[in-house]
């Protein structure tokens, strides 16, 4: 049997428990679901992951080419091994879908999220919003006496960072856009 | 062919162009055009039901008693919702059916216009796919894609929502051959060296058994057909779900029986202590495994499957395979007697099974006075064995002794709700099956509460001269729930009793249909007889032993190796952690 390379024996964790968050370990991929743009698509995906109880941090889509109606969505999951993989087979066989990329598996990728962030205030506060926006590479996209809103993409952790220091300086709104990504290299 | 034509007229025109000559259905407003195309023409016979839940059910059966896609047309909103139970059904069993339904006119939609319903909404996550048509140029298009979606891979049913003023509208048709190649093609042949792998694990086993399932009865006769020659030709024994039974003879040597929940104990003490399990065409669902962690721990496991998605799923198996069972089925069996048609030698292993046979686990008491459920069975199956026969069930105790009582020798005889366990499924599907097949004998293996789910289709089997046979394990209980709450819930029958029962010989005469009752089980054989050779609907009220269990059982939270064989083994049974799994 050995020959065959193949493990001898079932798992040892139980259906009732297959997303014990203790008894294995959560891994978060980014996938990448190449769909023909027709109308509930998005819907399909969505219901998917709703109804089998699969997590969704972060979902974007829009079509990428107009001429073969195709939309890419992004989404950025998590779960056991297990689960990662029942995600893919569920994906795959939904009938508008036509790839299911595992960015996180299929070698190196780049991920980024555009954000952007209204922050008020005046004086010193200001000042070090502005300075912090210089070092983060924010841009001002609209600025009044007492406001600016910054715009910046990056990754979802760089974001998380320039927020969490925007907070105590008058941050009073965001929008963010979830990740797109793209694989390396060139295939 | 393309040619100009109107919506309703499309639909006609693309059902025949696909084969088809029969659907089922009920009208409304907004499919009366449909109705109207249908009027004029000869080629398509529409059978009028009596609720459009039996009209899926009805096109399930029909489908898996002939091999072919069961149609489906109902109208807009509470016909569209009629139709979810059955939806849903054919989705878990895998049956490929394609339904129409009426919608609003394109310009109501979202109005909450009258009999408005999301339908594609409401059926997206109970179909494999669904479709709101909004130009008549796509519908041809879109009706032959949706028989190719519904069954191409793992089959299912879909759905096709047909706004009024679509089906009015003049566009062009286009043919099958014409239409667009769809991109869903799922894979049918399998890797070769998995297949050969499997060989390898073929030659190596000492503790070998088969686990069939559905996949094998919808990958078509061929998978049948390979299957009884690689279980001849290796001798590994063989079990199924209750979704594949018919695949492998029952009559035939290396049959074990049904496995699972109520399944035989030979059957699950062999999937217990193999060493190799094949899984051909089923999906470990919960009825079969048992407890997970407990579930074959020493065995290797290899399972061939046309869908990915149902490989790991709940069981991280050794060996999986993806591709269609008869193509696989082919390649194995070539490339195994290529390798020399080599196995192990398996008689302590098959002597071992004769000794869990020997337990002879479907053992009841009989008695001289009250008709035993298991009576009631055998002796329908002494007195119509090796007819042309076909089976349908309900859901409850009599559906698991109509699988462990009667024998099937060929795929497509037994039509049964597995994974949605739908009560009023059978009534409804003996009616497709019965219309399917004129000439054979159909009969329904009931319960009676079942039974009375879905009992308006009386009406149906009377208008179309279905002489459809309704064989009612009486028992005046929901005879399952009523065993659960014995085992589980200290004996409290909580609503579990059928109350205010129709006299069901009367009921029979109410329609015109012929009604026997039974309750004697000197007098049963006579019953049965008069059943069968009567020219026309039966009801057939059998007055069953109300407290009968079905057994062997394993309890929700058992291994396979603990099964409850009788009454007697059943004390404290089921512990609590057990109880809250269904
Ligand atoms: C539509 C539906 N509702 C409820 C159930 C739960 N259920 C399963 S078996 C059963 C009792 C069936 O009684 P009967 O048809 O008389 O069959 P018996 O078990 O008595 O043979 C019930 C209520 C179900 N399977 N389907
Ligand atoms: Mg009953």
């Amino acid at each position: 049997m050995s020959a065959l390379h193949i493990k001898k024996g079932s798992t040892s964790h139980s259906a009732y428990e297959l997303r014990d968050p203790n008894g294995e370990i959560i891994e978060k991929h980014t996938l990448a679901v190449l769909v023909e743009n027709e109308p509930g698509v998005l819907a399909r995906v969505i219901g998917l992951f709703s109804g089998r109880g699969y997590n969704i941090e972060s979902l974007t889509v829009a079509e990428v080419d107009h001429l073969g109606h195709r939309s890419r969505i992004t989404i950025v999951t998590t779960g056991t091994p297990n689960v990662i993989e029942q995600i893919k087979a569920q994906l795959g066989r939904i009938v508008p879908v036509h790839e299911v990329h595992d960015l996180t598996v299929e070698g190196q990728s780049v991920e980024r999220e555009l954000a952007m962030f209204k922050v008020a205030g005046t004086g010193d506060k200001r000042i070090e919003a502005l300075r912090l926006a210089e070092i983060f590479r924010a841009n001002v996209v609209d600025s009044t006496l007492e406001s600016f809103v910054f715009e910046m993409t990056g990754t979802s952790e760089k974001i998380d960072a320039f927020a969490e220091l925007m907070r105590p300086l008058g941050l009073i709104e965001q929008a963010r856009t979830g990740v797109a990504a793209l694989s390396r290299g060139p295939k | 062919m393309t040619r100009q034509m109107t919506g309703a007229d499309m639909v006609v025109q693309a059902l025949k162009d696909q084969g088809v000559d029969t659907i089922f259905g009920y009208p409304g407003g907004a499919v009366l055009p449909v109705y109207d195309a249908i009027f004029q023409q000869n080629d398509i016979k529409h059978i009028l039901v009596r609720h459009e839940q039996a009209a899926i059910h009805a096109a399930e059966a029909y489908a898996r008693s002939t091999g072919k896609v069961g149609v489906a047309l109902v109208t807009s909103g509470p016909g569209a919702t009629n139709a979810v139970t059955g939806l849903t059904d054919a989705l878990l069993d895998s049956i490929p059916i394609v339904v129409f339904s009426g919608q609003v006119p394109t310009f109501m939609i979202g109005t909450d216009g009258f009999q408005e319903a999301d339908t594609i909404g409401i059926t997206r996550p109970c179909t494999k796919h669904n479709w709101l048509v909004k130009d008549t140029n796509a519908l041809a298009e879109t009706i032959h894609q949706a028989f190719h979606v519904a069954t191409s891979g793992r089959p299912g049913p879909v759905l096709i929502d047909l706004p009024k003023d679509v089906q009015f509208a003049d566009g062009t048709y286009v043919g099958p051959q014409k239409a667009r190649k769809s991109h869903y093609q799922p894979k049918l042949k399998a890797d070769i060296e998995q297949i050969n792998d499997l060989a390898a694990l073929i030659e190596k086993a000492e503790r070998p058994v088969f686990y069939t399932g559905g996949g094998v009865i919808n990958s078509g006769p061929a998978a049948s057909q390979l299957l009884r020659e690689l279980v001849e030709a290796t001798g590994f024994p063989i079990t199924s779900t209750l979704m594949g039974l018919g695949a492998y003879p029952a009559s035939g040597d290396k049959w074990l029986g049904m496995l699972g929940m109520h399944g035989l104990y030979e059957a699950n003490m062999a999937m217990h202590g193999c060493d190799l399990m094949i899984n051909i065409g089923a999906r470990f669902d919960d009825r079969i495994t048992g407890r997970l962690d407990a579930f074959s721990p020493g065995s290797i496991k290899a399972h061939i499957d046309i869908d990915p998605s149902s490989l790991n799923k709940v069981i991280q198996v050794d060996l999986p395979i993806v591709g269609d069972i008869a193509h696989v089925l082919e390649d194995l069996l070539k490339v195994w007697k290529s390798r020399g048609r080599k196995t192990k030698d398996i008689s302590a292993w098959t002597k071992q099974i004769a000794d869990w046979r020997a337990v002879r686990c479907l053992d009841y008491k009989n008695s001289e006075t009250v008709i035993k459920p298991q009576y009631a069975l055998q002796r329908f199956e002494e007195l119509t064995k090796g007819m042309d026969r076909y089976i349908t069930t309900e859901v409850g105790q009599h559906q698991m002794w109509a699988a462990q009582f009667l024998g099937f020798e060929d795929p497509n005889r037994w039509m049964t709700s597995g994974g949605l366990g739908t009560m009023g499924y059978g009534f409804p599907a003996s009616i497709g099956v019965q219309v399917a097949h004129p000439d054979s004998l159909v009969v329904n293996v009931a319960g009676e509460a079942s039974w009375l789910m879905n009992m308006q289709e009386m009406g149906t089997a009377i208008q179309y001269n279905l002489p459809v046979k309704q064989f009612i394990l009486n028992n005046e209980r929901l005879g399952m729930v009523r065993q659960w709450q014995q085992l589980l819930h200290g004996e409290r029958y909580s609503n579990s009793w059928s109350d205010a029962l129709p006299d069901f010989v009367k009921l029979a005469e109410a329609f015109g249909a012929k009604g026997i009752q039974c309750s004697d089980p000197k007098d049963l054989d006579d019953a049965i007889m008069e059943m069968i050779n009567y020219d026309g609907p039966v009801i057939f009220d059998c007055l069953v032993e109300k407290h009968e269990n079905c057994f062997p059982m394993i309890p929700s939270g058992k291994p396979h190796n603990e099964m409850l064989l009788g009454d007697a083994s059943t004390e404290d049974a089921i512990k609590s952690d057990g109880a809250v799994l269904v």
